[in-house]
């Protein structure tokens, strides 16, 4: 006895199986997601007033980030219409455009993490604290070299939107002066763990989909030969997984950049 | 949903697997047939076998750590040398166990036993040989995706059992991993315990959408929603749960791996001091943070781990009773119940926080209300032996002890669901006599009961009554010697995870003090100990039983010894690939027993319906 | 034989679903209601930016507002893309139940934070 309703619909679910096997592993992502989330509101609201970053994230590149998703998100489906439509060609084309554009995302998000790695937080001997973009950090000088500004206290730090957009200055510390120094990774602040767990998780599901859209793409289209219609299901299947990534990304965006 | 019976269409026009036909199935070989199978049967037995291994290695640890209890300091008998020889002096020095030894068998004791024992024998062993069977499937719906969550899991037990030779030892943070200790243990052991529960957590997402997908999907022509057998409906729940409750752990799992190797603080808090000196991190989490994502699944866990049991035990006491269970639709609307409930009591797991009063009621309220549901499931097992025939098999035997022990177990819980009376008794032994009531005599024995009952399936042969028996009568005396005096020790304040057994707190060390532990709770540790003991050598008939009867044990002469109405024993035995050679038809509901009329006292589920011949009797003339 | 006995109500507008192997699709049309989908989805983003910007509100009022886009913006990628609005009924009702259970659940959480013993030493 072979498996029934790989292929056709299930009358009384009106389905088959992978659909229901995705919608049930999108519902556990919900889940999974939802608990970082949630993890974000708790650790927010439970944060020292004034004491919550705004405005430390690069817009720009988050604004075409969002583009980019809703983008592949059009065109995953128009790749799946193209397999039910038996137009192979047309297929190839634009699940092609949607690895192309998860490749634009991942390398955008790489470059905002380079971005927050390298940019750093110095608070001085005499109580002042810097913060800028580092230039020059090389053990064989006595002194770093930063792009940006000193701050009169700490509470300055944190928002950034508030501040009318300050221009930053090259500034040079002495070694001797600085007291302690911490770039802007994950262990710098709560809103920076969130902020990294989060789009980390975000960007493995991202390759995750990647892969298995580009195997689809390349070594998978065999069975397009044997059975198209399997072919199409998988395409669904696994556009519905990259349609959930996108509305994850949906919810991301706000949240830790515009909040 | 009631549209399956009419709306199918008929089998072979629906397409499946394109390719190539199966009428001539080459033998898949070794590797691909027992190794990497993608058969529901064959991964159904290793999962089960996977499993027992890992069972038997945590009660080896708890052993040793109950010598320790009634014995601290002490060298252990016999391993000693060799535990100090693997471990390192520092861990087990003179062969003695260490109280961070202590600890991390006391964490991997509770990981093992509940994320590589049980949930894997009931869910995913049972689960996987049984529920397609039950429902008339060819196999589960994504058979890759099976043998992937088995791959997983073993994967995950791998990660576990390593984690023990690493410097530092295993997980010491108790199997609930609460932050910030188990940040600011130094050891890699944490870390190697979460990426382990990454992977299990893993598996089982895997299983539970098999699971559903496959009783939603694959239901055989007839079978209904109300028709399908209690352990299916059981084993649906539990995968909702698995499926729902899992990833708030896995979210929190990473972050607390970010604390742990990327300095993070998701879960430590500003002004943390560690060995006396402020903590170099940022500071802003919550630990309680953690305990509520925990908690979160910690609580739907408890339910996977007894709601297959309590599935085992419908079929088996309907079996063996030879009439229908009592109140089918009860079981069913109470497990339903049980599902949706058990994500609302989460934090009775977390009265001694500081919650305050409004938000302890409610979690009270909600943990009272799902001890309702549990009731009515195990009333209506037990009014289902009212005026039955039953038959005293081994099977039966360890269902009919599931159900006062369960009962212990359960009614045991109310105190603890109660805020007030649970200031008290958190963290005491009381806890742990509870839940262990509820798993150990529990759940345990309602798998040993599958075992013994669906072994004759697997095999064709029966395992050794004798030897049945008298597994059953130890294991279910040593049980209560084990367990019952924790109860005790709990009412007297004995605490938890303490690795010289309290001897600091006791009467004998501090006399004249106020509330010391009397020398009569110290004394029952040595009770305890012996009884874990005897409770050992009682599992080695099973072990025995088990190997022996795969290849002399009597043969069982029929497809369906036990004379079941289900339909995994109208299957050939053992089933062959594809289960039926046709697709089933299903006339009837699970548990007809003793139809009157009938010429045998059971009717299988896809036994042809008898046409009626009778004429059909004329109406009476109206009566004033 | 075609499976016409499919529970899946008949939108001969937006035909998602196994539908579409069935009956002829107008392939122009179905791209332009993505382009206009699309369309839609950038100008909730670019609602939401503009909404973050505002100088004279506090943080929780802007954060509820965009949150709200952001629903918005959801359910037109769920209802659309990923044709739930065509789809059997159970898909939709399971995840409404799971997100209605997830803000029950954030929303005891939050509760539960805020909920101190009172009549004590320092509260």
């Amino acid at each position: 006895m072979e498996i029934p309703y790989v292929i056709q619909p299930r009358p009384d679910t009106g389905i088959y199986n992978a659909k229901v096997g995705i919608w049930l592993f999108l519902a556990s992502e919900v889940m999974l997601f939802g608990a970082l989330f949630s993890a974000y509101v708790l650790l927010r609201v439970g944060a020292v007033p004034g004491e919550w970053p705004h405005g430390w994230q690069n817009l720009t590149l988050g604004t075409i980030n969002t583009l980019v998703l809703a983008v592949s998100a059009i065109t995953t489906l128009l790749a799946w219409v193209a397999c039910k439509t038996r137009q192979f060609g047309k297929f190839k084309f634009f699940h092609g455009c949607t690895l192309l554009l998860a490749l634009a995302f991942l390398c955008i998000k790489s470059e905002e993490y380079r971005e927050h790695l390298t940019h750093y937080e110095i608070q001085l001997t005499d109580g002042r604290i810097a913060e800028g973009d580092m230039r020059e950090n090389n053990s064989q000088n006595d002194y770093v070299l930063i792009d940006g500004r000193y701050v009169a206290e700490e509470k300055d730090l944190y928002d950034l939107r508030a501040q009318k957009d300050p221009k930053p200055e090259e500034i040079k510390i002495p070694r001797a002066q600085i007291k302690e120094m911490q770039n802007y990774g994950p262990w710098h602040n709560d809103y920076l763990a969130l902020y990294f767990t989060l789009t980390g998780l975000h960007a493995l599901h991202v390759l995750g989909g990647s892969i298995v859209i580009g195997y689809l793409w390349g070594p998978g289209r065999r069975l397009w030969q044997t059975d198209p219609e399997h072919f199409t299901n998988r395409v669904e299947v696994s556009g519905l997984f990259w349609h959930f990534v996108d509305l994850v990304w949906i919810f991301l965006f706000p949240v830790l950049y515009l909040m | 949903m009631d549209e399956t019976v009419h709306s199918f269409p008929a089998y072979d026009e629906v397409p499946g697997d394109h390719g190539h036909g199966h009428a001539a199935h080459h033998d898949p070989g070794f590797w691909r047939g027992y190794v990497f199978s993608t058969d529901h049967k064959v991964i159904g037995i290793q999962y089960g076998f996977t499993a027992l291994c890992f069972l038997l290695f945590g009660f080896f640890l708890i052993l040793l750590m109950r010598w320790q209890i009634a014995h601290p300091g002490v060298p252990v008998p016999f391993i000693g040398p060799l535990l100090e020889k693997i471990l390192g002096p520092t861990m087990a020095g003179h062969g003695a166990i260490s109280p961070d030894l202590y600890n991390s068998f006391g964490a991997m004791h509770g990981t093992i036993m509940i994320f590589l024992g049980v949930v894997p024998l009931a869910f995913a062993a049972f689960g996987n040989y049984v529920v397609p069977l039950m429902i008339g499937a060819p196999d589960m719906a994504f058979p890759r995706v099976n043998m992937a969550s088995y791959q997983a899991y073993v994967l995950g037990g791998i990660v576990m059992l390593v984690s023990f030779f690493i410097p530092g030892g295993a997980a010491q943070a108790g199997w609930t991993s609460y932050s910030p200790l188990a940040t600011t243990i130094p050891t890699h052991g944490q870390a190697f315990w979460i990426i382990g529960m990454v992977l299990l957590i893993t598996s089982s997402l895997l299983g539970a959408v098999n699971f559903i997908a496959t009783i939603i999907q694959l239901r055989a022509p007839g079978m209904t929603w109300m028709r399908l057998p209690f352990f299916v409906w059981a084993q649906f729940v539990t995968a909702f749960l698995l499926l729902l409750a899992f990833p708030p752990l896995e979210a929190a799992a990473l972050m607390q791996l970010m604390d742990n190797l990327a300095h993070t603080s998701f879960f430590l808090p500003t002004g943390l001091a560690v060995g006396g000196h402020l903590a170099h991190v940022s500071g802003g989490g919550s630990p309680l943070l953690w305990q509520h994502l925990f908690w979160f699944l910690g609580h739907p866990e408890v339910y996977v781990l007894i709601l297959p049991a309590m599935g085992i035990v419908c079929e088996i006491i309907a079996n063996n009773t030879r009439k229908p269970i009592w109140g089918y639709k009860s079981l069913v609307y109470s497990v339903l119940a049980i599902g949706f409930l058990s994500f609302i009591v989460w934090a009775h797991h977390m009265y001694l926080t500081g919650m305050g009063t409004k938000i302890a009621t409610f979690f009270q309220a909600t943990t009272l209300a799902i001890s309702i549901p549990s009731v009515i499931i195990l009333t209506c097992l037990l009014i289902s032996l009212w005026g039955a025939s039953i038959r005293f098999n081994t099977p039966m035997l360890f269902c009919l002890a599931f159900l006062p022990m369960f009962g212990i177990g359960g009614l045991t819980g109310l105190p603890l669901g109660l805020a007030p009376a649970d200031i008290y008794l958190h963290d005491t032994y009381y806890v742990i006599a509870h839940f262990h009531y509820v798993v150990a005599p529990g759940t345990i024995f309602a798998l040993f009961a599958g075992i013994y009952y669906w072994f004759p399936k697997m095999t064709g042969r029966r395992m050794n009554e004798f030897w049945g028996r008298v597994h059953f009568w130890a294991s279910f005396v040593f049980m209560n010697v084990v367990f019952m005096p924790m109860f005790a020790q709990g009412m007297e304040g004995m605490l938890r995870r303490m690795a010289d057994g309290g001897a600091n707190y006791s009467a004998a060390r501090v006399p004249g003090a106020l509330d010391t532990l009397p020398n009569t709770i110290m004394e029952m540790h040595t009770w305890i100990l012996w009884g874990a003991v005897a409770l050992g050598l009682a599992q080695i008939p099973f072990i025995i039983n088990l190997f022996w009867s795969l290849n002399h044990g009597e043969e069982a002469h029929s497809d369906n010894p036990w004379n079941s109405t289900t339909l995994e024993w109208q299957t050939p035995t053992p089933p062959p690939h594809g289960n039926f050679a046709t697709p089933p038809q299903i006339h009837r509901g699970p548990y007809e027993y003793s139809v009157p009329g009938h010429d045998t006292d059971f009717t299988p589920q896809n036994e042809p319906e008898i046409p009626v011949t009778a004429p059909k009797i004329s109406p009476m003339p109206a009566m004033h | 034989m075609s499976e016409s006995k499919t529970a899946q109500p008949h939108n001969a507008q937006f035909v998602g679903g196994s539908e579409l192997h069935e009956h002829p699709v107008d392939y122009k049309s179905y791209l332009r209601r993505c382009g206009y989908v699309l369309i839609a989805v950038l100008c909730s983003t670019a609602l939401m930016i503009w909404i973050s910007f505002l100088p004279h509100y506090d943080w929780p009022a802007k954060a509820g507002l965009i949150l709200c886009v952001a629903c918005v913006n959801a359910f037109l990628v769920a209802g659309f893309l990923m044709h739930l609005l065509s789809e059997k009924k159970m898909i939709y009702t399971l995840l409404g139940f799971v997100a209605v259970f997830f803000a029950g659940l954030m929303g005891l959480t939050i509760y539960a934070m805020h909920d101190m013993p009172v009549g004590t030493v320092y509260h």
